[in-house]
């Protein structure tokens, strides 16, 4: 199992709830932010952040091994560049076999989710 | 997964990226935080906190490269771990090292010959499909008695074989070169080379369907004789040699290493093969067609998809098909059969016993040194039990403990065993010479990847097997005793003393099973070197010279025997006046005790005149030629009638000397004398016996009483003569003069085989001497394992109990007292080991039953010696450290 926390960044407060989601949508949301380009596991975190309105943080101890896991898989590549303050630094992309992926797992997401919406009732039936 | 997930130092490189990536991640939070407005240290720390921990955060993702990287790390760690152990304790790892060297070294060497000779296929393609073709008269009781051209046609047209070639061993005289020299002979089918799938290093070889019934004049030549003969003449193809006043062509020159795959040394040592089509001249047609045997047998190759039992299936067929259309070649009584033998075993059948039966001791041999070994390791644990208990009570897991000894234990045997194989490298070529050439395949023996192979994976499990009983303590250590053992060297568990004792009785079962092994092996041998044999080989010398029998019959020198008497009383008479010389006798190569070139047939197929049991059919009973003078001079006595004479010549009636065991076998209840043969089944000529000789060992030193017919020189001829000279000279130098006689008689003549009796003698004893030296060493080394064994443990028993002593002695206690105290424990441990070991010794006594002569298998004199001097070594090994117990000072002991 693989906990996103959400957090409130304004009072920097450790999570409260967590949300459990099932193994696989990591891999999943982490290739759908690369899918902008390029990016290191600094800037996906922000990313995912910034994408689910602060709902969804990426902890690193998830987010690593997760990097580690789909580079093994041939999801994604690596490159080694200099940052700013001339560090070494490791950015993350697509690779055509991770783009294939992504679109399986985006399918694949669309169905569980309408699937799901459609065993929901409609507010109100459960009285009924 | 990658093999790159495995390798350490990938692993390494990975983890720093990592630590760089985390470092990059911390910045670049950090640089955020502070461009929102929080101070830099506000910022380090909280972005530290947001990352989580750092080492843990490496771990996990670590985690994702697999399990199979961290053993290896671990493994890696392991090992510099143990490397640094030992050099901490050198004379320790030396001694161990040491000792596992001698045990693998000793083991790989033997497996190097067990792996080129039973292991390895031959060296040929599709070696699996090769076969030998050996005739039996099962009803007669006669194997391998050859084949006749119909049969080889009957097996060429079954269908089963790609190629059946039949081989007909001979020698020659081969002349016209600088010296006449005698030459192994393999007279084959055209198709012999291609049958085997080798092909020439010089020259084209034969054309495999050449049909040409006689000799085809074509010779394929041993990368030998052409180095040796020819000076590798490189034009010496197309080259014409006489081979017994015949001409040859040669043809072909065989790549060097090549040897003819025969089981008898001088069929391997083969120089010439000839071209025969087995159906033409000098054979005629009479002989041709005829399905008497008539070559020594044939080799081939079962057609492909057809394994040998099929194979042999089918010829079994056949077999039943020609006895019903052949009754009078093939009579029922005789169950004449045909015998396909994996063309390996036909070769290293007979030695695959003896061979399994040394590797078996020499694993004995690494048993023991793995007991010893396991020994010293036990005691290095103890002392290091505070150590291992700290590490433990650190938390390190026990199994990862155990790991880390069986670790330090498999590098010491690994070590060892790689010195072993540099030992057995070093070594190697006087090894090599120590094997008898009559070992087929001797020349393959090598140490290749099989064998380097064998001697790691030997040290591996060896080192596993010792190192486990140390590594097993782990989980019995009592922690709070261990660590509270402070100062006062530790002292063993219970479950220790326990393990080293049961590996001291193992140790002495296992070196009695090797000493009465050894002890069986040196009774045999000294009576087989006891055993009366009946002839008196004292100072005399054999030489060998062969006469030409030219395919030609008209070229030939001698074609009679009343021609060949002329030649043989030359000899004679001239080798009478050499200085020193007392007396002198010719024979057939047959006629040489104990070692009878195979191209000699000593079995001749007799027919007995009036024989109510075996009617027409010939019997197989060893047969030689002599002339008169080779009973007195081998001291062959006289037991009823007389010997040959010198009137007995060929115009004089045929006559023979029967042996007393020739005479009880066929005339239980009549007397031999007078009795009529015939010498071979075509023969017309009746040989009539006129004396019974007393039994020799000529045969075999293991069999007393062979049947033995003896005719005479002058009446049945023999191509391949033996000398028999006896002398009071050093006889190098009546070998010389008698080659130089034969020489000057005939300067064609080859001289060969130069060899005084005694050492045939010997010889003959080759193999079962090299079992014997070999075993021999194995059980002293055994012995000396032991011996140091007992007298480890006995030292670290009076170490143990210094105190306990000391106290005795303090409160009066006598120095016999102590010995008794000290010797009786480990001699107990000795006689207990020793006691359980007969039992295997019985076993193994039983299994080299074949090996034995004249000793039973449960000899009680052997095995009783065996305990007696292992009870000897024990007390010895035992006395040392009990003489130091006597040496405690009760004060000083007692004040620590």
């Amino acid at each position: 199992m693989v906990y996103l926390s959400r957090t409130d960044m304004a009072s920097n407060e450790p999570a409260t709830s967590r949300i459990e989601i099932l193994q696989g949508t990591l891999d999943f949301i982490i290739l759908q932010a690369l899918r902008w380009g390029p990016c290191h596991g600094y800037g996906i975190v922000q990313l995912i952040r910034a994408q689910s309105r602060n709902l969804l943080q990426v902890e690193t101890g998830s987010l690593y091994p997760a990097l580690q896991r789909l580079v093994k898989q041939g999801a994604i590549a690596t490159e080694w560049g200099m940052s700013s303050t001339n560090r070494r630094v490791r950015t993350y992309r697509l690779t055509p076999r991770g783009r294939k992926r992504l679109a399986a797992e985006r399918s694949r997401w669309e169905q569980l989710s309408e699937a799901i919406a459609g065993l929901m009732l409609p507010p109100g039936a459960e009285e009924a | 997964m990658s093999i790159l997930d495995w390798l350490p130092w990938v692993r390494e490189r990975r983890t720093r990226e990592l630590a760089d990536e985390f470092h990059a991640h911390l910045e670049m939070a950090e640089a955020e935080r502070i461009a929102r407005g929080e101070t830099p240290t506000e910022a380090a720390a909280n972005a530290r906190r947001e990352f989580g921990n750092f080492g843990l955060v490496q771990e996990v993702a670590r985690d994702e490269w697999g399990r199979g990287g961290r053993w290896v790390e671990h493994l890696v760690h392991d090992v510099s771990y143990g490397f640094r152990m030992l050099r901490r304790a050198p004379a320790f790892a030396a001694v161990v090292i040491l000792t596992i060297a001698l045990g693998v070294g000793a083991t790989t060497a033997i497996f190097s010959v067990v792996n080129a000779t039973l292991l390895h296929p031959l060296p040929y393609p599709h070696a699996e499909q090769l076969v030998r073709i050996e005739d039996d008269l099962v009803g007669l009781g006669a194997r391998d008695i050859g084949m006749s051209t119909p049969e080889w046609n009957d097996l060429r047209r079954s269908g089963v074989f790609d190629f059946v070639s039949p081989t007909w061993f001979d020698d020659n005289n081969l002349t016209g070169l600088e010296r006449a020299q005698r030459v192994g002979l393999l007279i084959v089918a055209p198709n012999y080379f291609a049958l085997l799938g080798v092909k020439p290093r010089l020259g084209a070889g034969f054309t495999p369907g050449d049909a040409t019934p006689g000799f085809n004049g074509q010779a394929v030549i041993s990368d030998g004789l052409w180095k040796t003969a020819f000076g590798s003449d490189p034009d010496v193809l197309g080259r014409v040699v006489q081979l017994d006043s015949d001409s040859y062509r040669i043809v072909g020159v065989m790549p060097p290493g090549f040897q003819a795959p025969g089981s008898t040394r001088e069929e391997r040592g083969t120089q010439v093969w000839p071209a025969f089509g087995f159906a033409g001249a000098p054979l005629n047609q009479a002989t041709v067609e005829s399905r008497r045997s008539l070559f020594a047998g044939a080799i081939a190759r079962v057609k492909s998809g057809l394994t040998i039992d099929e194979a042999q299936r089918r010829i079994d067929v056949l077999v039943r098909q020609l006895r019903q259309q052949f009754p009078a070649d093939y009579p029922p009584a005789s169950d004449w059969r045909i015998r396909l033998v994996p063309l390996k075993d036909a070769i290293v059948g007979n030695v695959r016993e003896p061979l399994l039966f040394l590797f078996g001791a020499v694993i004995l041999v690494l048993l023991i040194a793995c007991a010893n070994v396991a020994n010293l390791l036990l005691t290095r644990a103890t002392g290091r039990s505070r150590e291992l208990a700290l590490r433990q009570a650190l938390g390190g897991a026990p199994a990862r403990l155990v790991r880390q000894l069986l670790t330090e234990s498999i590098l010491l045997s690994v070590l060892g065993g790689l010195a072993g194989m540099l030992l057995l490298v070093v070594v190697k070529s006087s090894l090599v010479r120590l094997v008898p050439d009559a070992l087929p395949r001797v020349n393959e023996i090598a140490i290749d990847w099989g064998v380097v192979l064998f001697a790691l994976a030997a040290s591996v499990v060896v080192g596993a097997i010792f190192g486990l009983a140390p590594a097993l303590q782990i989980r019995g250590l009592d922690l709070i005793r261990a660590l509270k053992m402070e100062g006062r060297g530790a002292t063993s568990s219970r479950a220790q003393n326990r393990t080293r004792r049961l590996l001291v009785v193992a140790e002495f079962a296992l070196s009695l099973v090797l000493m009465s092994a050894a002890g069986l092996l040196v009774r045999s041998f000294w009576r087989l070197l006891d055993a009366p044999l009946g002839f008196n080989p004292r100072n005399v010398t054999v030489l060998h010279t062969r006469l030409p029998y030219p395919n030609d019959p008209k070229e030939d020198l001698y074609p009679t025997a009343g021609a060949e008497a002329t030649l043989v009383r030359e000899v004679m008479r001239r080798s009478l006046t050499l200085p020193g010389v007392t007396d002198v006798a010719l024979g057939s190569g047959a006629a040489v005790p104990l070692d009878h070139p195979q191209q000699d047939q000593t079995l001749l197929r007799v027919v007995i005149e009036n024989d109510a049991v075996h009617g027409d059919q010939p019997l197989f009973i060893t047969g030689a030629e002599v002339t008169p003078e080779y009973f007195r001079l081998l001291d062959l006595p006289l037991r009823r009638g007389r010997l040959l004479e010198d009137f007995d010549s060929d115009s004089a009636p045929s006559v023979a000397v029967v042996n007393e065991a020739m005479a009880k076998m066929y005339w239980p209840n009549t007397e031999a004398l007078g009795k009529r043969l015939r010498l071979s089944p075509r023969s017309t000529t009746w040989t009539t016996i006129v004396g019974v000789v007393g039994d020799a060992r000529t045969e075999s030193l293991a069999s007393p009483a062979v049947p033995q017919i003896y005719a005479s020189l002058y009446q049945r001829q023999g191509k391949h003569l033996a000398i028999f000279v006896r002398g009071y000279f050093e006889t190098n130098a009546i070998a010389h003069g008698v080659r130089d006689v034969i020489q000057s008689i005939n300067a064609a003549l080859p001289v060969f085989g130069v060899q005084t009796l005694g050492e045939t003698v010997s010889d003959s004893l080759a193999v079962r001497r090299l079992s014997l030296i070999l075993i021999a060493s194995f059980a002293a080394t055994a012995l000396l394992l032991a011996a140091l064994g007992i007298y480890g443990v006995t030292s670290y028993l009076v170490a143990e109990r210094t105190q306990e002593i000391g106290v005795r002695l303090a409160l009066g206690a006598q120095h016999g007292d102590v010995i008794r105290l000290v010797m009786g424990q480990g001699v107990r441990l000795a006689v207990v080991g020793a006691s359980a070991g007969v039992v295997g010794a019985l076993v193994v006594a039983r299994l080299m039953s074949g090996l034995l002569f004249g000793v039973p298998a449960a000899d009680p004199l052997t095995i009783g010696g065996a305990l007696a001097l292992l009870t000897s070594i024990a007390v010895a090994g035992c006395y040392v450290p009990a003489r130091r117990a006597l040496r405690v000072d009760p004060i000083v002991t007692l004040k620590t």
